[in-house]
């Protein structure tokens, strides 16, 4: 579904993706877990064209979509959840997630989908009129779940949802993640610094350090491999 | 007497108020959005002016028994119309290549534009005043209360409110309103839910131009006279307005305008009249002392 061949991205001068390659297939829950600054998050903003790559392709749905606009990216069905939740601060939730079907025009679908993620999410329904910047950070987390999937993604991806949330929050949101991949058949590209979980829940994963990938196998492998429990999780 | 003196200072400022006002929503909706200063903001309030003196004069020339209505309606849209495209093409060449470059050079490249459109201006036109026309009807029945009212200022004052309704309908309602909020308040989150960002700034730019040259046409059919120069003093003073609103704020920018305009037309008409650009300046700084970020503005602008 989403296939990246030798990208190199850059920051200005500074060299961020040096030649990666990664494949998601239809239906997969992958994931991409690395240390700070490894370059999770402009993978991620490089597959949604907000840093296009310097030289290398990527393609989904067999379309190149390198030197497409973010825009039309979210239109093909690529949606992200950036790192940071981004909430629209003055919008309330209800606007935020009208706004993540923003490019559709079904409407009794968008109705829909609606109720789906109050049904996901109860306490978003509750907090329908309060603006996005008065809730909790967890609630946040959800709202820019629930936006993206509003968008109606075939694949969602994801950054660092886990990133400043209690551990009984993190554990819904996981759960929500396999839920909605399952429930909905999105394909989910989940970038993580909580290894530990998001191996738990991928089927596969990707591991990166300073702008490479230097390991790609089955989740259950990596949990067992010695360097990746040395270096990430913890053990 | 005392009374009526009062009311045509208050109608005078509230005339002038709506004329920065509708200068003033145009810098504050770019600022808002690219977080930019447009110095050359005043400039298309200045060529939209000169637009509808041209429009006026060819039609007025070439085909003298034109009704006067429709002569002020080509001129006008004339005017807006141009004043848009100018806006689009100023943002396209002078703003849109400095999209990431820090805010500084996006600045000076503001200066350049106005003085590139004042100097533009000053040659293809005239540095002499030139003669503008009435292009608001008299209406009669103001004319007991003429000396309190007059028919230019009512217009102004009408226009100005339906151009507001009319935006905030715009902005709180429509899909291009719901992603200009959302622009303004996350480029990136914008972007990111398939909001064609380019395309959004580019209508803010043709928005703010055309009620910028909408208030350049009403004012100089008032005053009788424009040149090259009435971009700058009137841009200075609308810009005033939107930082006293609270800079980035739609409903602070007419506050602003509004205050602005009656400070100087109470003060010049009980105070002295020779200072009236200074009351401008003074509550402006009275204001930035207590409130910094203006009336109406947000603390938290600055995100991390």
């Amino acid at each position: 579904m989403l296939k990246l061949e030798s990208v190199n991205t850059y920051y200005g001068n500074i060299h961020a993706l040096k030649g990666i390659d990664i494949e998601i297939n239809k239906g997969e829950i992958v994931t991409l877990i690395g240390a700070n600054g490894a370059g999770k998050s402009t993978t991620l903003m490089t597959i949604s064209g907000v840093v296009p790559p310097k030289t290398g392709t990527v393609t989904f749905k067999g379309e190149n979509i390198s030197s497409k606009n973010p825009d039309e990216i979210v239109q093909m069905g690529l949606v992200q959840v950036p790192e940071g939740r981004h909430i629209f601060p003055y919008l309330t939730v209800q606007e935020n997630l009208d706004m993540g079907a923003f490019l559709r025009k079904d409407k009794p679908a968008i109705k829909k989908d609606l109720e789906y993620v109050f049904e996901l999410f109860p306490r978003l329904s509750e907090r329908r009129k309060q603006t996005g910047g008065t809730l909790s950070g967890g609630e946040q987390q959800m709202l820019a779940i629930s936006r993206a999937i509003m968008a109606k993604p075939d694949l969602l991806l994801l950054d660092e949802p886990s990133l400043g949330l209690a551990p009984i929050i993190v554990m819904q949101i996981f759960e929500i993640i396999k839920k909605i991949n399952r429930e909905n058949n999105t394909t989910i590209f989940l970038v993580e610094q909580n290894a530990n979980m998001a191996l738990k829940v991928a089927h596969r994963g990707y591991v990166m350090e300073t702008g490479r990938i230097t390991i790609s196998d089955k989740s259950e492998n990596l949990l067992a491999n010695d360097s990746v429990r040395k270096a990430y999780l913890g053990m | 007497m005392q009374l009526e003196y009062f009311i045509s200072l208050l109608l005078g400022g509230l005339a002038k108020g709506s004329i920065y006002a509708l200068i003033a929503l145009g810098y504050t909706m770019v600022y808002g959005i690219i977080q930019l200063i447009n110095f050359a903001h005043g400039e298309i309030y200045m060529i939209g002016a000169f637009t509808a003196l041209i429009f006026s004069t060819v039609i007025t020339y070439t085909m003298p028994d034109t009704a006067f209505l429709i002569n002020v309606g080509i001129s006008f849209t004339g005017a807006i119309i141009f004043a848009a495209a100018y806006g689009f093409t100023m943002e396209r060449i002078a703003y849109r290549p400095l999209r990431n470059a820090p805010r500084l050079s996006a600045l000076i490249s503001a200066i350049g534009m106005s003085i590139l459109l004042q100097n533009y201006v000053l040659l293809a036109q005239t540095p002499d005043f030139l003669p503008f026309p009435s292009l608001v009807p008299n209406f009669s029945f103001l004319e007991p209360i003429e000396y309190i009212v007059s028919s230019n200022q009512i217009v102004i004052i009408v226009t100005t409110i339906i151009v507001m309704i009319l935006l905030t309908l715009l902005i709180k309602f429509t899909r291009v309103g719901k992603a200009m909020r959302a622009t303004a308040q996350d480029k990136t989150m914008a972007q990111l839910i398939g909001i064609n960002v380019d395309k959004i700034i580019a209508i803010t730019f043709v928005i703010g131009s055309s009620t910028a040259a909408l208030g350049g046409v009403l004012i100089s059919s008032n005053i009788g006279q424009i040149n090259y120069y009435i971009g700058f003093i009137a841009g200075i003073k609308a810009f005033v307005a939107a930082v006293l609103g609270g800079i980035g704020s739609i409903p602070g920018a007419v506050l602003g305008s509004l205050i602005l305009g009656l400070t100087e037309s109470f003060g010049s008409g009980y105070i002295s009249s020779d200072y009236e650009d200074a009351f401008a300046f003074i509550f402006l700084v009275i204001i930035l002392i207590f409130k910094p970020e203006g009336i109406l503005g947000r603390k938290d602008n600055q995100k991390v």
